[in-house]
């Protein structure tokens, strides 16, 4: 290719990149940052790629929400419609509601435009939350990335507020009736509920101020934390650099990939517009919240199968499931039915997620920078919380959509609802256990492979009669990844009490520290010694010898 | 052969082993080559593919725009699997979607078959900074604090964080005025006695011999109409909006009061005591209503008591009766809040 | 069961009371659209009455009463009947939570003489007729305004269906003809309530039909609907088809060409 004429190349023999770079750095003294940004290293694996994912799809949210705000009024004044949908015609309706059929029938491209955007939210959040188990189940979030790990938990919140207010600015049934869920579980807050409720809404349930209000922080607040915060979090990947899965020549203190130009420059700008792509092609193609049939929002009108998206799914479905709790003490009542599910469970589901690579540091006593991630079996406790985790908020999620599950199989809503309460608390248990089973014994196949090879299944016969398998020693692209797991063990119980048989005051913390270290790490197959690898080398160089021995004889 | 790789030590490595987590390093594998690199006609045939790619791509851009334009935006057409849909949307999105995809595609596949794939190793660089570093920024910050004397000048310290500490407070004042503060309104209606319950959406008085038995009429009172949407027309709705249901009288096991019903006829308020949503799945036979959001389950024949489900307090009733024509009419307003709970409910 | 609780007497007694005030009402309110009661023959009425003893009277009883297993049919209508017959959810396969639906075991002629026969034994809502279900020229918007007030809270804004309590699920209406629908708002099916005409007038049901007509075109100008079925099925759609797309494209970015 080299040897094509260059149509950028002028007679001078200056590239215009060039000397657009010279411009630039004339001015800024750009060229040392340029350099290194251009030859950064980054590893390549699928699973890099699922942040990008929920990057692209925010620019995209971004593209196609400027052009929403073109037409959209996020107004409540009551309008009579008189757009192109019949079946509307002559319904009084908000503004906001009124607009939004306009974008969809009146606007061209702008039902593609309103469904590139909301797709694009589903597919943000998703993205965000399939990322957030990649970087948990490699360990990524590890020192030195733990604040990177807070951002990140606090871009998946941000990104499930914003999701619901747009959710909710159509003002039609289903988000008026989302809305309604909303203001009544803010209503419930102990103390300052029924004040708060008043304020965000201007009055009682619904009034006119709310959409408005509502606009501007889904537009303009949470967008702007949403872009900073993102910012930081990719300036801090470029910084740190990327983690690395174990493999040949990869070692703690180096990156083996390709560089960010011309590779990353082709495969990640190519991701980009591959993820626009299929967000284009999906709201060209699938119809998602058709508004007009649900109708604008009335606080006297609601429709069976009321959801929320996808992303509150897990909240509705905790307030769905939760008992009826509800206790009045000296003239004011305390809702547990609202409080618990919408404040008290996500409360302690996110404080939990963005805490935990400290919790983690905090039983394993690891301090140590790590840039090699880890295979999840190599971490059986986390793995298997990770899972319990994910079953935890998969039961949640799937009693959100209790009423569409109960006619699409027939089944009993109230019986699945029982069900649900009583699974919610066994699952994610029985998860944890079976997880942390096939963790470790992945890692006892992963000895069996070090030790004896991989089964050829080549059966040979023996000169007495005997047949045997022969193995054959894995290759060392497989034993680097394999003994890249490292040995930890439990922390050592600290002295309960001194020399002079004082106690200890912190000698309860240590205890349980010294226990959950224990249970942390307690299960273990450990690393083969080198000398067991050794001698096993040997023994395999035996049996190629003898079975290349008897094979002559047979042949002979 | 993996003997004498041993002897390249990769970064980071002295001994075979990673200097920082003492795990064995193996050295880097041998590069494959790809067929385009060995065979100058592969190399030409993805040098094809990446270009008609982008040229499909183009094609397509240019295509959706013409769909634009072309296709009136009102006509519907069916398509298999997707069904009937508008023609201008579909064509316009299906045609910039596949541009779209197809630049992406290109341009990856450009990466893969085209560009250099042979790994490349690059050093970390710790991110801790040396120690002297670290001393001299502390060393700074030291010195900053006695040149500002803020330990001495006890009085300009404590002033200042006072200053500091008030500051942010206005800006949460100031948003007093956001709403109006809850005095009673939670615990009001517009019902009051003799007021008529209309139907909803046809605003029609209701004749009591007109409801059969297992008949559910959404209804509201005929003052809402009075209610300008600008004097929260939706608010009275949500708290007003009640069912009326005629019940066999024989199956009526309890009431909230003596004689609220009207020959069995029973209004009931249509929002949820949980988190509000209107309600009005009544199941006739049962006498169940059933709440769509959560799934609370209210028993209309014995005083709208909560059967199933998260809702905590039962469904308040509305006492009637009928005019001296025969139209029902409110017998008083509620007697107990109507909706969701609060805190100061009691 | 809550049909147990009901003494079959008492249920008739009711309803004859009942039925007694309303027919009143009927005359005064509605002798405009009042249905034609089609005057139906003695032959038929017979026919019907040896059918019906067949068919159902193991369940409703001989004088159609009622019995412990089955409601009275005294004053249910002629409607009542052919939406019950004519859907094929009576005569009952099985006993369950509710009667589902399935192809009818008895031709039109039988169904119209065992609606015949059921009218005759008390006064109910009768069979509409062809102009009761004319659509032309009935309010679309209206239609979608009683829609969502009245019948979207169970068979959902798009006329899928829902659940209810216990095991019971309303129908989705998107396959059912107007007649049975305007047979189900008048008779009041199993858990459904009744909507009469005199409550909701003839007009205010055409809208409704006219409005349901439109759900059952199921045009989706944004592309196919998936159901309608909400954010359930939108949010599955995500995880399954549009991640699973861009997980595959991502693995294909990852591995390395050969």
């Amino acid at each position: 290719m080299s040897n094509k004429p260059n149509a950028a190349v002028d007679a001078k023999g200056k590239t215009v990149g060039g000397s657009v770079a010279g411009y630039v750095d004339d001015r800024l003294a750009s060229a040392n940052f340029t350099k290194r940004l251009l030859n950064k290293v980054f590893p390549d694996h699928w699973s890099f790629m699922l942040g990008e994912v929920a990057l692209y799809s925010f620019i995209v949210l971004l593209l196609s929400g400027v052009y929403l705000t073109l037409w959209f009024k996020p107004s409540m004044v009551e309008v009579i419609y008189n757009g192109s949908y019949v079946p509307l015609k002559g319904v009084k309706m908000s503004e906001a509601f009124a607009s939004t059929l306009d974008i969809s029938f009146d606007v061209r491209g702008g039902l593609l435009m309103r469904q590139i955007h909301h797709w694009a939210a589903l597919f943000f959040i998703a993205a965000m939350s399939v990322h957030v188990g990649r970087i948990f189940f490699t360990g990524a979030f590890r020192k030195p990335r733990e604040i990177n790990w807070v951002i990140g938990t606090l871009l998946l919140v941000l990104g499930v507020l914003e999701g619901f207010a747009g959710y909710s600015l159509p003002d039609d049934l289903l988000s008026g009736t989302g809305l309604r869920i909303a203001q009544g579980i803010v209503q419930a807050l102990p103390f300052v509920g029924t004040y708060l409720a008043m304020f965000l809404f201007g009055g009682e349930f619904p009034g006119t101020d709310f959409i408005p209000r509502l606009y501007s922080i889904h537009i303009l607040l949470i967008p702007g934390i949403l872009l900073g915060l993102i910012t930081v979090h990719l300036i801090m990947v470029f910084y740190q650099k990327h983690t690395q899965f174990p493999g040949e020549g990869r070692t703690e203190s180096n990156v083996v990939g390709y560089r960010l130009f011309p590779i990353y420059v082709a495969k990640a700008g190519g991701f980009f517009f591959i993820v626009f792509g299929v967000i284009t092609l999906i709201a060209a193609l699938v119809t998602i919240n058709g508004i007009w049939l649900y109708g604008p929002y009335t606080p006297s009108q609601v429709t069976a199968g009321s959801q929320p998206d996808w992303y509150i799914g897990f909240l509705d479905g905790a307030v769905r499931i939760m008992p009826n709790w509800e206790t009045t003490l000296l003239g004011y009542t305390i809702s547990w039915n609202l409080i618990v599910p919408a404040l008290v469970i996500p409360g302690i589901m996110f404080t939990a997620l963005g805490l935990y690579p400290w919790i983690e540091s905090w039983v394993t006593g690891d301090k140590k920078e790590h840039h090699l991630l880890d295979r999840p079996r190599n971490a059986p406790v986390r793995t298997g919380l990770g899972v319990m985790a994910i079953s935890f908020y998969l039961m949640l999620w799937i009693s959100g959509g209790n009423d569409i599950i109960a006619t699409a199989f027939n089944l009993s809503i109230n019986q699945i609802t029982w069900f649900l309460r009583i699974a919610l608390f066994v699952v994610p248990l029985i998860a944890f256990k079976v997880t942390k089973r096939i963790c470790l014994g992945l890692q006892r196949r992963d000895h069996e492979k070090l030790l004896h090879g991989y089964e050829t299944g080549q059966i040979l016969r023996l000169p007495h009669g005997e047949f045997i398998e022969f193995h054959k020693p894995i290759s060392d692209k497989e034993k680097a990844v394999i003994l890249s797991k490292k040995d930890y063990s439990p922390l050592a119980l600290e002295a309960l009490s001194d020399a002079n048989g004082v106690r200890n005051p912190k000698a309860g913390k240590a205890k349980l520290r010294a226990r959950m270290s224990n249970w942390y790490y307690g299960e273990n197959i450990a690393r083969p010694s080198a000398a067991e690898l050794e001698a096993a080398a040997h023994h395999a160089e035996h049996e190629l010898h003898e079975a290349q021995k008897h094979m002559q004889q047979i042949t002979h | 052969m993996s003997h004498e790789h041993n002897s390249v030590e990769p970064y980071g490595a002295k001994d075979g082993v990673d200097v920082v987590s003492g795990v064995p390093v193996f050295p880097m594998g041998e590069h494959q080559l790809r067929k385009a690199d060995l065979d100058p006609k592969a190399a030409k045939r993805a040098e094809i593919q990446v270009a008609s790619m982008f040229g499909i791509s183009a094609l397509s851009i240019l295509g959706s725009i013409i769909s634009y334009i072309k296709v009136p935006n009102e006509s519907l057409i069916s398509v298999p699997v997707i069904g009937t849909v508008n023609a201008n949307h579909v064509s316009v999105g299906t045609l910039f979607g596949l541009g779209i995809f197809l630049i992406g595609a290109g341009a990856i596949h450009w990466a893969k078959k085209l560009m250099p794939d042979e790994e490349v190793v690059q050093e970390r660089h710790p991110l801790t900074s040396e120690k002297s570093e670290r001393d001299e920024v502390a060393e700074i910050f030291k010195r900053g604090k006695a040149e500002s004397g803020i330990s001495e000048y006890k009085i300009i310290r404590r002033t200042l964080l006072g200053a500091l500490s008030l500051f942010p407070l206005p800006l949460l004042v100031f948003l007093r005025d956001l709403g109006p503060m809850p005095g009673t309104r939670l615990r009001e209606t517009i019902w009051e006695e003799g007021i008529h319950i209309v139907t909803d959406a046809t605003y029609r008085k209701i004749k009591a011999a007109d409801i059969q038995i297992g008949g559910l009429i959404n209804a509201v009172p005929e003052n809402l109409l009075e209610v300008e949407h600008e004097d929260e027309n939706l608010n009275e709705r949500g708290k007003a909006s009640i069912i009326l249901v005629r019940l066999d009288p024989a199956d009526i096991v309890s009431q909230q009061g003596e004689g609220w019903d009207y020959e069995g006829i029973v209004a009931y308020s249509k929002i949820c005591t949980h988190v509000g949503c209107p309600i009005s799945l009544y199941q006739q036979r049962t006498h169940h209503l059933l709440c769509p959001c959560h799934q609370s389950t209210f028993d209309l024949s014995d005083s709208g008591n909560v059967v199933f489900g998260p809702a905590a307090r039962r469904m308040p009733q509305l006492p009637i009766t009928v005019d001296s024509e025969g139209y029902l009419v409110a017998k008083s307003g509620f007697q107990e809040p109507v909706g969701p709970s609060f805190w100061e409910r009691g | 069961m809550a049909l147990s609780r009901k003494h079959p007497a008492v249920l008739a007694t009711v309803i004859g009371v009942a039925l007694g005030t309303m027919g009143a009402a009927y005359a005064a309110i509605d002798s405009g659209t009042k249905p034609k009661t089609v005057m139906a023959s003695q032959t038929q009425v017979e026919e019907g009455k040896a059918l019906y003893l067949e068919g159902c009277s193991s369940c409703h009883g001989l004088a159609a009463q009622g019995s412990e297993v089955g409601p009275s049919l005294i004053g249910v209508g002629a409607a009542a009947v052919d939406f019950q017959v004519s859907t094929g959810r009576m005569p009952l396969a099985a006993p369950g939570i509710q009667a589902e639906p399935k192809p009818s075991s008895y031709d039109e002629n039988e169904i119209a003489a065992m609606a015949a026969y059921i009218a005759s034994l008390g006064p109910g809502p009768a069979i509409p007729t062809a102009e009761m279900l004319d659509t032309t020229g009935a309010d679309l918007a209206l239609g979608g305004e009683l829609f969502r007030t009245n019948c979207a809270q169970c068979h959902s804004v798009s006329g899928r269906g829902g659940a209810l309590s216990e095991g019971g699920a309303a129908p989705s209406l998107l396959g059912s003809s107007p007649k049975v629908i305007y047979e189900a708002m008048v008779a009041g099916p199993a858990n459904m309530p009744v909507f009469s005409d005199s409550v909701l007038p003839v007009e205010d049901k055409q809208a409704i039909l006219a409005y349901i007509e439109e759900l059952q075109a199921n045009k989706n100008p944004g592309g196919n609907g998936l159901g309608r079925l909400g954010p359930v099925t939108e949010g599955l759609f995500v995880w399954v088809a549009g991640l699973g797309i861009l997980l595959g494209v991502a693995i294909w970015i990852g591995a390395k060409a050969k």
